[in-house]
């Protein structure tokens, strides 16, 4: 045989496996097209969870930032003692920020709400009835419930507020969203694996006595795999890209129909989170498919 | 001729499930260039002999050696170079149906990586000496037996390997066509390439007086040089 390049002949070569890739997909088109469907089913799937369970974190993470204590203080306590319980409560290692709300400005409140014209000073007994309050930041609100109590023990402090049951209540469900979430992806991607891996052996199954003369006439193991590896990384990333424009074009009209309804709740609108979540989908739709047809095709190399 | 010796078999035993014993205790070797006639009973182990030397099976005990080399420490990759080495011809002619006749004989080029133009010379060629050039781009199906087989012939060779191991090739043809075929591949002999032939076809094996190696129930019972099917009294 003629000597050339091992570059020129590894070229020739990627060439043949393009070619073989692309002939037995035309070949079996309905088993390919049944493999990208699988894909695109699962893959969609894997998109609504992600975008579901990023949300929950999302909300979660809005909601986080946004709870805060309240801690009210006696009603009589001088100025000077409540901003040393400032301090104190400052000092608490969850305790991120501490603003006080002295009672002038609860009162100011008051008068927004009701008009400046009543006289409610004077509705109230020419005293100030509101007490001295602090509005309290927390650095790791999952621990707010601690920090809550301990500042609750503290002299003087006779009320503390933050929304206990609704915050206890949404952090269990943005957990279990989170859970149940990330558990459906990952069976969702065990189910595409196996999924393509059946369907791709089916093409090869339909193949078997070619792949069998071809080891007999000594064809290496990869020069067998590389054109159902390509094969499965086609049908994959294919799958992927129509998963992917459901996943975009689904959640946008979702977006617009139900966010203005929804408006107690934020919900992941910017684009460089959303594409980077289709981007993750299609890389993961392509290895999917090529992962699933080398694990397909094993067993027939084994002559 | 007959000093280098190209296949040696040390030993060799083959057990199936761990009972039934293909092989039982085989050595023989083989030179570069023979004729080799492979005798036996469906079952005597034929066929296991020719898938060892192929590395479809491996030896439950004993040595197989190719060229010097032991092939029971060939790697995967090795192996396949070795299979590019020895051509194959079975029974059944293992064509592939929905390719021309062209295509089912370049493929043994193509999984080495020759270029189109090299395909296409080697492939021509070797289909004008099995005499079915006219035949090029017809599909399996549509030639007879004899000609199916000369494919899979052409196949095996066109790589112009040391060795063309043969498993029954005239098994599914008549007499005459048998005779063509027997006749190709002496011819493939006369060139160098050793040729191992299975075969129970007692006529042709008396008539053409090569070496004839007889296994029963698994065992070389026989290895003559110019031969008989049946033992001559």
């Amino acid at each position: 045989m003629r000597k050339e390049g091992p570059i020129a002949v590894k070229l020739r070569t990627i060439g043949y496996y393009f070619r073989q890739a692309g002939q037995s997909m035309t070949r079996n088109l309905w088993i390919s097209l049944a493999a990208v469907s699988t894909v695109a089913i699962s893959v969609f799937l894997v998109g609504i969870f992600t975008l579901l369970v990023l949300n929950a974190n999302y909300i979660v993470d809005n909601f986080e930032a946004n709870i805060e204590i309240a801690a009210f203080v006696d009603v009589e306590t001088p100025r000077g003692e409540v901003l040393e319980i400032q301090k104190q409560i400052q000092a608490l290692p969850n305790v991120a920020s501490v603003v006080l709300v002295p009672k002038e400005d609860g009162l100011l409140k008051l008068y927004g709400r009701y008009g400046e014209d009543r006289d409610l000073l004077g509705a109230l007994g020419g005293e100030n009835p509101l007490p001295d309050y602090f509005i309290i930041k927390v650095k790791e609100p999952e621990r707010i419930a601690s920090t809550a109590d301990y500042i609750g023990q503290t002299p003087k402090v006779y009320k503390v507020d933050y929304g206990q049951q609704e915050v206890e209540r949404w952090f269990m469900v943005s957990s279990k969203v989170r859970i149940v979430g990330s558990g459906l992806i990952i069976l969702l991607t065990g189910a595409a694996v196996f999924l393509i891996a059946t369907t791709v052996r089916l093409t090869v199954f339909a193949r078997r006595k070619e792949l069998h003369i071809m080891k007999l006439v000594g064809a290496t193991d990869w020069f067998v795999r590389w054109p159902f590896f390509l094969e499965g990384l086609i049908l994959g990333t294919l799958g992927a890209l129509f998963a992917c424009l459901g996943v975009y074009f689904g959640y946008d009209s979702f977006i617009l129909e139900f966010a203005p309804e929804m408006s107690f709740l934020t919900l992941i609108n910017d684009p460089v989170t959303i594409y980077s979540v289709l981007w993750k989908l299609l890389a993961g739709g392509a290895a999917v498919g090529a992962l699933g047809s080398l694990i397909s095709m094993q067993r027939f190399l084994k002559v | 001729m007959g000093l280098v010796f190209l296949i040696q078999f040390i030993n060799v035993s083959k057990a199936f499930d761990n009972k039934t014993l293909a092989l039982r205790d085989v050595s023989t070797r083989i030179e570069k260039g023979e004729f080799v006639f492979l005798v036996g009973a469906s079952g005597a182990g034929k066929s296991t002999f020719l898938r060892l030397l192929l590395k479809i099976e491996e030896p439950t005990k004993g040595h197989i050696l190719v060229g010097n080399r032991s092939i029971s420490r060939l790697s995967r990759r090795e192996t396949a170079l070795l299979r590019r080495n020895v051509g194959v011809v079975f029974q059944d002619y293992s064509l592939l149906n929905e390719m021309t006749v062209f295509e089912n004989v370049a493929f043994a080029l193509e999984v080495m990586g020759c270029t189109g133009r090299e395909i296409r010379e080697k492939v021509l060629e070797v289909l004008e000496l099995v005499g079915l050039l006219g035949k090029r781009d017809s599909f399996p199906l549509q030639l007879s037996g004899g000609e199916q087989q000369r494919v899979a012939i052409a196949r095996a060779i066109v790589n112009r390997p040391q060795i063309l191991l043969a498993d029954e090739p005239t098994g599914n043809l008549d007499p005459d066509t048998a005779w063509e075929i027997i006749e190709l591949m002496n011819g493939i002999n006369k060139w160098g390439t050793t040729v191992v032939m299975a075969t129970h076809a007692a006529e042709i094996v008396d008539k053409l007086r090569k070496r004839v190696i007889v296994l029963e129930q698994g065992q070389l019972t026989r290895d003559e040089e110019r031969g008989a099917y049946c033992r001559e009294a």
